[in-house]
């Protein structure tokens, strides 16, 4: 039995592994699917575990994130980017005005806009690898290509100039990174970042170009005001570049810690989109889940959940489940279909995620095929894990080719 | 099989757009869903099951004769 009534664990669950879940996944999800937990900042909340619980969950448009006064904090008073800040609260996170902001953006990441960005995002993707081979192996993949694609792909979409995006680089590792930087520097941050972006929206409202704040901030439609258009633009690089940049680094070294996986690939690319969408059910490092605040009594597998209760859904062990999933724990490059969480679920669910799959999927096919020997150049135990809170990845990828 | 698409649920993730796109688009304006084909040949029968089954927002569903 992992938990009786009175034991609590701690959460975000300690994982030894760097590619393998922790053995509490499975007895959660087998013994315990409502676990009761502890956040780092000592408050309680739930835990679920099952596929079907976190899906459901995720999917009840009834219950929000609970930016309230009583919802569990995940840290003790501090930076919490994704959740308290003026960020969260100039863009509305719920209800009509919630769906009203989201499909103004959705326009900017459907799958034609996709197929419209992606031979760009292809051409990006080339330069970073020569710029990389041409330094020779080994090299990082992560730092020279994971790192570097996404946050072009934002500023492109957001009219944001070549010269500036080195910029825009920083500021987003530094606002995600709790560990790397120090309180000051954060600040420091997010203020140069703040006032880049008040100025980029007052000149895109002069000046509209053909990207997404330009359209937000000449619509006659929309009625969206600067601190709301601001931290749309915070937002997207936020939730768009270092967990990108850290899926890249993943998917390549799972698929290379076991390079017949890599092989599988050079013989068939045709499997590239089935693999990334099974590199992202399979990621166990993927980040602290989805928190849900319970503000009217639900029964989740069996159990009342009282209202006040913040639940966390963990879309990485749900995406193990065997319930929901044939071999659950073997990676199928042609797994079809494949109804991962690793996006969350429902009317939240990653805004971004037609773009992610497609900043994926043209990486693996430029360096499939312009680097088909590539291999990792240290042995996949010593893959260092970033020890950030919300975005889980690993430090850095070593590879030769 | 009749597909039945719910744009009220529809969170404009394209995916069902991406995996059969014979019988999925988007609008354009907003990204909603828009059914092409309600009732699909036999040969999207795969497609149309995978877009239902990935779709984030479970906005698709499927009635199949038995």
């Amino acid at each position: 039995m992992v938990q009786d009534s009175t034991d609590v664990l701690k959460y975000p669950i300690p994982n030894e592994g760097t590619l393998e879940p922790p053995a509490e996944w499975a007895e959660l999800r087998g013994k315990c699917p409502v676990a009761h937990v502890t956040f780092p900042s000592g408050d309680p909340a739930r835990l679920l575990t099952r596929y079907d619980d976190v899906k459901t969950l995720l999917a009840d448009p009834r219950f929000g994130r609970g930016t309230g006064q009583d919802a569990a904090s995940v840290t003790e008073g501090d930076h919490d980017p994704l959740n308290n800040s003026e960020m969260a609260m100039a863009i509305p996170q719920d209800g009509e005005g919630h769906l009203a902001w989201r499909r103004h953006l959705n326009k900017w990441f459907t799958a034609k806009q996709m197929a419209r960005l992606r031979p760009r995002i292809t051409e990006v993707a080339e330069r970073l690898v020569d710029e990389m081979t041409a330094k020779g192996a080994p090299a990082d993949i992560k730092g020279g290509l994971g790192f570097p694609l996404p946050v072009w792909v934002i500023c492109e979409i957001l009219g944001v100039p070549e010269e500036d995006r080195d910029k825009f680089s920083y500021w987003s590792d530094t606002l995600l990174n709790m560990s790397r930087y120090d309180g000051e520097e954060i600040r420091a941050a997010q203020t140069e970042f703040y006032t880049y972006l008040a100025g980029h929206v007052a000149a895109k409202r002069e000046n509209p170009g053909e990207d997404l704040l330009s359209e937000l901030a000449n619509d006659p439609e929309s009625t969206m005001s600067d601190a709301t258009l601001i931290a749309t633009g915070q937002g997207l690089l936020v939730a768009g570049h270092e967990t990108t940049a850290n899926m890249i680094g993943k998917m390549i070294a799972m698929l290379l810690a076991d390079r017949s996986k890599w092989e599988a690939l050079l013989a068939d690319p045709k499997l590239i989109r089935s693999a990334v969408e099974e590199a992202l059910r399979l990621d166990v490092n993927a980040g602290f889940g989805m928190i849900r605040y319970i503000d009217q009594e639900i029964a989740i597998a069996g159990e009342t959940i009282a209202p006040g209760t913040t639940v966390v859904c963990s879309m990485a062990a749900a995406n193990r489940d065997e319930a929901a999933f044939e071999r659950a724990d073997e990676m199928d490059l042609a797994r079809t279909p494949n109804p991962h969480l690793a996006f969350g679920a429902g009317l939240h669910s990653c805004l971004g995620q037609a773009l992610a799959r497609t900043e994926l999927q043209v990486t693996l096919e430029v360096l499939l095929r312009r680097l088909p020997t590539l291999e990792l150049a240290v042995p996949e135990g010593d893959l260092e894990k970033v020890e950030g809170l919300l975005v889980g990845g690993l430090v850095a990828v070593p590879v030769r080719w | 099989m009749k597909v039945t698409v719910y744009e009220d649920k529809c969170c404009g993730a394209g995916s069902c757009v991406m995996a059969a796109p014979d019988v999925f688009d988007q609008r354009d304006e907003d990204g909603i869903v828009v059914l092409l084909e309600e009732s699909p040949g036999e040969d999207q029968f795969d497609a149309v099951r995978e877009a239902a089954s990935i779709c984030p927002a479970l906005a698709i569903e499927l009635s199949e004769a038995k």
